[in-house]
């Protein structure tokens, strides 16, 4: 029986994993490197066997897979802006002499591998567990498709395949950080295959370190709304193991600008439960009251 | 500039992206904000065909302010040399240059020359072309050039008819304001990018140059890269690290398929193709083809080593090694001649060896057409392309253009086996020779084209063993004997690799092509490839880590020639021999042990002084000077006025695409007169500018390529994971054009030319801002050209809106450019598609402006 | 740092919105407020009706088994009698409904295998299955009249099992991402409490003699009471944007008739639900109730989750008031 209660850090991890605990990884993923190559779903599909997701042409600019989804680990959102890409525009002056100037922004999204991840939280089956990483990854053989870590999720990741008889079908997928990949020292396959190092990964201290003065040197050079995004311990999901820095705010992005794990709440929402029992009791109680006199 | 690195290149994109953050100034100049455009310092967005314009301007803007790289200039480029009386520029004659021939159609470059002298340019064209007629007239060779020295010179750069004073004129009206007029960006942009440019060139820094098809793709797509080039000169940027002019090439190893050539005109080694009406005999091929000075100099040892690797044995001094053996070409056999010649019933049969035309070629309507017209067609690909299944599935059944039961075409489909299943050489962009493993077997009957080559000439020479007919000896005696390996009886990739890279008397390894001879004791497939198996070691397999070598990292397979990473590199020192600076030292002169030396292989003979100077009666490279670089030219120097080589003039001139909604403001003839047109019912073209119906087709439309796809799909549209990723053809405009023709984002537009009419998505973005040229609003249509009618996903090809009009020298088709009209809405189908293209002007006729 | 107001969502050309239709609509959203091409945040929760109808049904044998212990403690044998049947057709039906929802059998006993304090679907797996099998039991005996202390001694567990297995799965849609259900985690508890109170009231209203149904009727009215006053409470909490999904679409739709049917059934039962006529009616009236609200919610969690700007706006804020926002900003410089 596993009890998760929010704490401070990832629950029951890496205590449960004792001597065999392994350094928490993550990615830092910096989108002011982002080509928007899509390299990156591309080998992750390849790597995982996630299987294509659909021949639809959305018209949002260059973005055809629109989403995370369970056949979509990597999702590369593409943003078309009428801003110069920088503020100080003698260091750049994008778009010539255009006032207005262009920017496209351009970001890879993926599981935050939270540090209290509500689809674990929620997870009736176990089938959601920490690895020895500090990653989130879903057990398919255990998974019974329930749903609940769907709309658990306060980022949309996890999502149930519904494709009648292929691998995982029924069950919940989402990226695994590449367990196989990171058990076998391998680094995973989304990050292998960008070219540009705009996903990076390692150690989540290192890669917040890094990330830190990154942003300023970023800030430095002008890009007024640049920020971390997942990078603060404090923040409502413990901090992500898979974090960005952005150029603009998240929920440009398709990303909260706020999440909070779900279960941060959980004594309040048992709390009241409970009391609505009690509500219930005394509602009968009271029904029979007269008979008693 | 004409490049989309970060679309097309991704993975050497890495660099641009490390420089950036280096610090280095990134600027891309392109019609659309692409995602380079997002990830460079600065975008310059022109209008699509007008880089002359542009690349003139910097160059006058150079001159102008006195920029030029001068000691540079003075020494290593033919500056100072005095031209021809003869010569007349554009400014003169009205936009055409001297020795324009009207009734022809073409120059005769005799007056281009130097004064005293003829040179001849590096290689190729020489014999040909424009210039037959010319070299003929000279009896023998002309006037021999004794030394490598032009007789007539100014080193002060003063006189009036030197290359440098002609340059300034040329370039002179080629200001700020008239760039924004034609290019359609601003005066600030093109000053802030020359002087970018100017301010990091010099001593102590370089700039480089990336270009791509989006500069080639053009009626003057080898004068857009020479105008290039001659910046890149002025500057002082060729040679020296950090500098050049880089091509990013295609396809996989489509370098490689230029050096050991599939093109018509030349032979491995950019050795040119013997011409019938020009070469009867070796001798005279290569006195026409080589020069006196310069490595071409050694021609007949390359000619003569090539022709030993072809028929062996076979070929001696007697039977002037078989020469007579090599066909002899009579004029334009490029893949577009070829497929009117199909059209014509010319060309009865035909090998497709991983090529999509019915897809991938400009009018690839035409293409269909041309193929449904052959008796017999070989396709080997890796899926079953448009190309190979258009005798029952070709969109022209719909508009009854074709009937199934009358297509005579029989059509071989043979499976071809991947480059996973195959080893092999790379060529990539810097001439870099990366050799690539076989992971695993080729599947069912699939093969690799070596076994198919191989294999389908032993069996013909099998067949023609034992005949008499003369016709049949050069397949008879050439030497075909490559050891087979495995189940498959695959030929050795390793054995090809050594006979290109050649052998001694002995029988043993050459390691360079300075040893190659012309009397037949030396084999070698190609001279510039020799070295690529020295010391009997596959050199191209080496993968020494760059962090365990020097930065330039030699060890890293091989480069061509000699296995150079920079070529002409002896330009990185000033003409003393000392580094031009500390910061750019690359190859220099070391007087203690009397050599070159330097991080590269030198690109110069290793002690030859600097202040050498060629004695009387020297000959090839010894007849270079000390401080000449350029040691494949016959003067030893870069070229920024080109006697030689080019079939359309010596300088480059702004010429509209041959179909533009715009007038030429700077010369009578509109387009590049010298272009090659094939008007003909199947390839109808716009009126131009002014005739009546122009204004038919008012918008440029321009098509490029998306990461997501790979040229004509075949590898691409099939693949699931990189099919969803772009699934539906469709055309980029802007709000101001979606307003203006009522298109929908989301929607559908058809998009329509004398050609015929495709319809594709809209996608409304501001990526493609309308333009002011010459006064007046432009609208660009951009169109991805990936689509075709197999596939997972499926759609129009842009291609079969398109022209046949090509540039002069390369016949490379104009697809960066052409007009057209746009509507909302989906294009109609069967008959009602014509009768929309008919109800459209048209003309015929060779355009003659 | 400046954030200047801009559309409802990202067109890929902001200008491009004034001449062609550049992103897919965005009818639901609010202006000043940004978002990815409207695009939704979270994922809709992906449950078959099957879900909700088991929320009625769960609800309504967990409140019949506590009705049938307080009626059974209060010697009312009759209507003990006709609860613990109520109560066991309801937790007969609700294993098929979530087998049905999970597609395979064996996938419900996956969740027997662990107990998880912080998934209320675990637990409340354990709750049911539990207060299943005291219920069966106690209507096994009930039915065959035997074993009549085995009998009180199931009926106990059933009926104090009872109470949280009519409010867990209000926990259950409480403790997800969604903006309508996890802002209401304190009041959504007590709607699921009095409308099951008021269901499992009404079925035993209507199933026993008028002079043994008192309790039922006066049950039957306070959850009535207590779901239409959590209700209102959930409302109010929820606010202006928040809640809006109870006033818009099918959610909005259905809330309107569900409180419609209680008032309308708490009403009639307490001023004819001794007549059978006025218990029939009554009765129906308050199931339709019940069992509607719970679709309400529902759908109603489907709409929040649909729109980003129910989770964009309030974290925003949020965000602003406290600070609190997951990114680092840099220094104003
Ligand atoms: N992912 C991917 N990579 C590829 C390929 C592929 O199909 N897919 N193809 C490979 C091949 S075969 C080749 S040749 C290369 C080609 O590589 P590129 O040359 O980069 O390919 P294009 O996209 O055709 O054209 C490049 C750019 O030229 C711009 N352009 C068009 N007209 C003009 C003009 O007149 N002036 C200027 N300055 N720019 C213009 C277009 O807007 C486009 O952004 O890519 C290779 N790499
Ligand atoms: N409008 C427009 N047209 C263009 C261009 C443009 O920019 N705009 N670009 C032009 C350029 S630069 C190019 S390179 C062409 C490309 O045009 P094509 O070369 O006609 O198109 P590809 O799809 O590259 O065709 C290559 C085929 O080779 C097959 N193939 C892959 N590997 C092998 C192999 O090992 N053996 C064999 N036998 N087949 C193999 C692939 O499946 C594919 O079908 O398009 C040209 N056309
Ligand atoms: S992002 Fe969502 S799916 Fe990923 S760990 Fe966090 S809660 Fe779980
Ligand atoms: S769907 Fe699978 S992973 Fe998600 S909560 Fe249910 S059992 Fe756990
Ligand atoms: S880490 Fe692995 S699973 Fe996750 S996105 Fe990257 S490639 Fe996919
Ligand atoms: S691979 Fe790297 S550069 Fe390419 S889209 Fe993904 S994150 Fe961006
Ligand atoms: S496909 Fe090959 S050549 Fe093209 S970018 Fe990728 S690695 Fe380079
Ligand atoms: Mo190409």
């Amino acid at each position: 029986m596993t009890t998760d209660l929010p704490g401070s850090k990832p629950a029951a991890w890496p205590e449960s994993y004792g001597a065999e605990a392994k350094p928490r990884v993550g990615f830092f993923t910096d989108t002011t490197l982002c080509i928007g190559c899509k390299a990156c779903e591309v080998a992750c599909k390849e790597w995982n066997l996630v299987p294509e997701d659909g021949f639809v042409w959305t018209g949002h600019s260059y973005d055809n897979t629109g989403a995370l989804s369970a056949n979509s680990w990597r999702h590369v959102a593409f943003i078309e802006q009428q801003k110069p890409l920088r503020v100080d525009r003698d260091t750049l002056g994008v778009g010539g002499e255009d006032p207005a100037g262009l920017r496209w922004l351009m970001s890879s999204d993926v599981c935050k591998h939270c540090t209290h991840a509500a689809c674990l939280d929620v997870c009736p089956t176990g089938a959601l567990f920490r690895t020895e990483f500090g990653t989130v990854v879903v057990q398919q053989d255990v998974c019974n498709g329930c749903g609940y870590c769907v709309p658990a999720c306060p980022f949309g990741v996890i999502d149930r395949r519904m494709i009648e008889d292929a691998p995982g079908d029924g069950a919940a997928q989402k990226c695994t950080l590449c367990y196989d990949r990171t058990k076998g020292g391998l680094e995973p396959a989304c990050a292998k295959a960008c070219p540009t190092n705009s996903i990076q990964f390692g150690e989540l201290g290192d890669l917040r370190a890094h990330a830190r003065q990154r942003l300023a040197t970023v800030q430095a050079s002008g890009f007024a709304d640049a920020q971390l995004y997942g990078a603060d311990p404090t923040d409502g999901v413990g901090g992500f193991g898979a974090f960005f820095l952005l150029l603009d705010d998240p929920e440009v992005y398709g990303l909260p600008p706020d999440p909070v794990v779900t279960t941060r709440d959980l004594p309040a929402i048992w709390g009241s439960a409970l009391a609505a029992a009690g509500a219930l009791a005394i509602t009968i109680g009271l029904a029979f009251a007269k008979q008693r006199r | 500039m004409g490049s989309n690195m970060a679309e097309n290149h991704p993975v050497g994109y890495q660099w641009v992206m490390e420089a950036r953050e280096r610090g280095a100034q990134v600027i891309h100049v392109d019609p659309r904000f692409t995602r380079t455009s997002a990830t460079a310092t600065k975008w310059v967005q022109v209008r699509a065909g007008a880089d002359i314009a542009f690349l003139g301007g910097i160059i006058n803007y150079i001159l102008e302010h006195g920029r030029e790289f001068r000691d540079y200039v003075v020494n290593y480029t033919n500056a100072p040399v005095i031209i021809n009386e003869e010569f007349q520029d554009t400014e003169e004659l009205a936009g055409f240059f001297s020795g324009w021939d009207a009734a022809e159609g073409r120059y005769d470059n005799g007056s281009w020359q130097y004064e005293g002298m003829d040179v001849l340019g590096s290689a190729g064209k020489r014999s040909r072309g424009a210039n037959v007629g010319h070299a003929a007239s000279q009896g023998g060779h002309g006037n021999e050039l004794e030394l490598s020295e032009p007789p007539a010179q100014d080193p002060t750069l003063e006189h009036p008819r030197c290359v440098f004073q002609i340059l300034k004129r040329h370039f002179q009206r080629y200001t700020p304001e008239l760039v924004a007029e034609l290019c359609g960006c601003t005066a600030a942009d093109l000053i802030a990018v020359a002087e970018a440019l100017c301010a990091n060139s010099g001593r102590e820094r370089t700039s480089a140059f990336v270009y791509s098809v989006g500069w080639t793709q053009h009626t003057v797509g080898v004068q857009n890269v020479r105008a290039a080039a001659i910046i890149q000169l002025l500057l002082g940027n060729v040679g020296r690290p950090g500098g050049g002019v880089m091509a990013l090439r295609g396809h996989a190893s489509i370098q490689g398929s230029t050096d050991i050539p599939t093109l018509y005109d030349i032979l491995p080694g950019y050795i040119p193709m013997p011409d019938a009406y020009a070469h009867d005999n070796l001798k005279e091929y290569v006195e026409r083809n080589s020069s006196p000075s310069g490595w071409w100099g050694n021609m007949n040892t390359y000619v003569v080593s090539l022709l030993k690797a072809y028929w062996g044995s076979a070929a001696n001094p007697a039977n002037d090694f078989c020469f007579d053996y090599l066909p002899r070409i009579t004029g334009d056999h490029s893949e577009y001649q070829a497929a009117l010649s199909m059209l014509d019933g010319e060309m009865h049969g035909y090998f497709l060896l991983g090529e999509n035309p019915g897809v991938g070629s400009a009018n690839a309507r035409l293409h269909r057409l041309a193929l449904a017209n052959l008796q017999w067609l070989v396709v080997r690909d890796l899926v079953e392309i448009e190309s190979a299944s258009f005798w029952y599935d070709a969109p022209e059944f719909e508009t009854g253009e074709l009937i199934a039961d009358q297509i005579r075409t029989e059509v071989f489909l043979l499976p071809a086996a991947s480059i996973v299943e195959k080893e092999g050489s790379f060529t990539n962009t810097q001439r870099l020779l990366q050799w690539h493993h076989k992971a695993v077997e080729p599947q069912g009957d699939c093969r690799s084209d070596l076994w198919f080559i191989y294999h389908l000439g032993r069996i013909i020479r099998q067949k023609l063993a034992g005949s008499q007919d003369p016709k049949d000896r050069p397949l008879l005696d050439l030497q075909w004997d490559y050891p087979t390996e495995g189940a498959l009886d695959e030929p050795s990739a390793e054995a090809v690799l050594r006979e290109i890279n050649g052998w001694d008397a002995e029988g043993k390894a050459l390691t360079a092509y300075t040893q190659l001879k012309a009397d037949g004791s030396t084999t070698c497939g190609c001279w510039i490839y020799c070295g690529s198996f020295a010391d009997e070691e596959n050199q191209t397999a080496r993968r020494k880590p760059g962090s365990e070598q020097s930065w330039v990292a030699p060890e890293w397979g091989w480069a061509w020639p000699a296995n150079r990473r920079i070529i002409y590199n002896r330009a990185s020192a000033d003409p003393s021999g000392v580094p031009w600076s500390e910061r750019k030292r690359y190859v220099w002169w070391d007087e203690a042990s009397g050599r070159w030396t330097g991080y590269d292989n030198p690109d110069f003979e290793a002690d030859k002084r600097p202040d050498y100077v060629p004695p009387e009666g020297a000959r090839a490279q010894a007849a270079i000077a000390g401080n000449h670089p350029f040691i494949l030219q016959a003067d030893g120097r870069g070229w920024l006025f080109a006697p030689s080589g080019l079939v359309d003039g010596p300088l480059p001139a702004h010429y509209e695409p041959h179909e533009s909604p715009f007038r030429n403001p700077l010369y009578a003839p509109r387009a590049n007169p010298a272009r090659q047109q094939f008007p003909r019912p199947a390839n109808p073209y716009h009126p131009s500018n002014g005739d009546v119906g122009a204004d038919a087709y008012p918008y440029v439309m321009t098509t490029y390529r998306l990461t997501e796809h790979h040229t004509a799909g075949g590898m691409s549209r099939t693949a699931p994971l990189l099919a969803e990723l772009q699934p539906e053809m469709f055309c980029e405009v802007s709000p101001e054009l979606a307003a203006e023709r009522n298109l929908e984002h989301g929607g559908w537009a058809t998009i329509i030319t004398a050609r015929t009419a495709i319809e594709a998505r809209v996608l409304v973005t501001d990526r493609i801002k309308p333009l002011a040229v010459q006064g007046r609003t432009l609208h660009q249509v951009g169109l991805p050209y990936h689509w075709g009618s197999k596939g997972l996903v499926t759609g129009d090809s842009a291609n079969d809106i398109f022209p046949i009009a090509l540039d002069p020298n390369v016949h490379i088709q104009e697809v960066k450019a052409a007009t057209c009209d746009i509507r909302p809405g989906r294009r109609p189908r069967g008959k009602a598609l014509r009768e929309l293209v008919d109800r459209y002007p048209r003309s015929q006729e060779a355009d003659g402006t | 740092m400046s954030r200047e107001p801009s559309p409802a969502f990202q067109p890929q050309s902001q200008s491009a919105r004034r001449t062609a239709q550049t992103a897919p609509a965005s009818g639901e959203s609010a202006p000043g407020f940004r978002s990815y091409y409207g695009q939704p945040i979270i994922k809709e929760p992906i449950w078959k009706p099957e879900v909700p109808v088991y929320f009625f049904c769960g609800g309504l044998a967990g409140a019949s088994a506590s009705l049938a212990l307080a009626a059974r403690l209060a010697g009312n044998a009759r209507l003990a009698r006709h609860a613990t049947f109520a109560g066991m057709a309801g937790i007969g039906v609700s294993p098929i409904l979530l087998i049905l929802d999970l597609g395979k059998p064996a996938r419900f006993y996956h969740m027997l295998r662990v107990v998880k304090l912080t998934s209320p679907m675990s637990v409340g797996t354990w709750i049911l299955s539990g207060t299943g099998a005291a219920l069966t039991l106690a209507a096994g005996c009930e039915a065959l009249g035997i074993l009549p202390s085995v009998k009180l001694a199931a009926q106990a567990v059933a009926g104090l099992l009872g109470l949280p297995l009519s409010t867990y799965t209000a926990a259950l849609l409480a403790d997800t991402a969604v903006p309508i259900w996890h802002d209401a985690r304190r009041e959504l508890p007590f709607v699921f409490a009095g409308s099951a109170a008021a269901s499992a009231g009404a079925v035993a209203m209507l199933t026993t003699s008028p002079e043994e149904a008192g309790p039922a009727r006066r049950m039957a009215v306070a959850g009535a009471v207590l779901e239409l006053a959590a209700v209102r409470a959930m409302e109010r909490r929820l606010g202006e944007l928040v809640g809006e999904p109870y006033r818009q679409g099918v959610a909005g739709r259905f809330s309107r008739v569900a409180r419609a049917c209680t008032a309308a059934g708490a009403t009639v039962v307490a001023v004819a639900g001794r007549k059978r006529a006025g218990a029939i009616v009554g009765g129906v009236l308050l199931l339709g109730g019940s069992f509607l609200e719970r679709w309400a919610v529902f759908k109603a969690g489907q709409q929040s989750a649909r729109d980003p700007k129910y989770t964009v706006i309030p974290q925003r804020a949020r965000a602003q008031r406290d600070g609190t926002s997951v990114t680092t900003l840099p220094a104003i410089t």
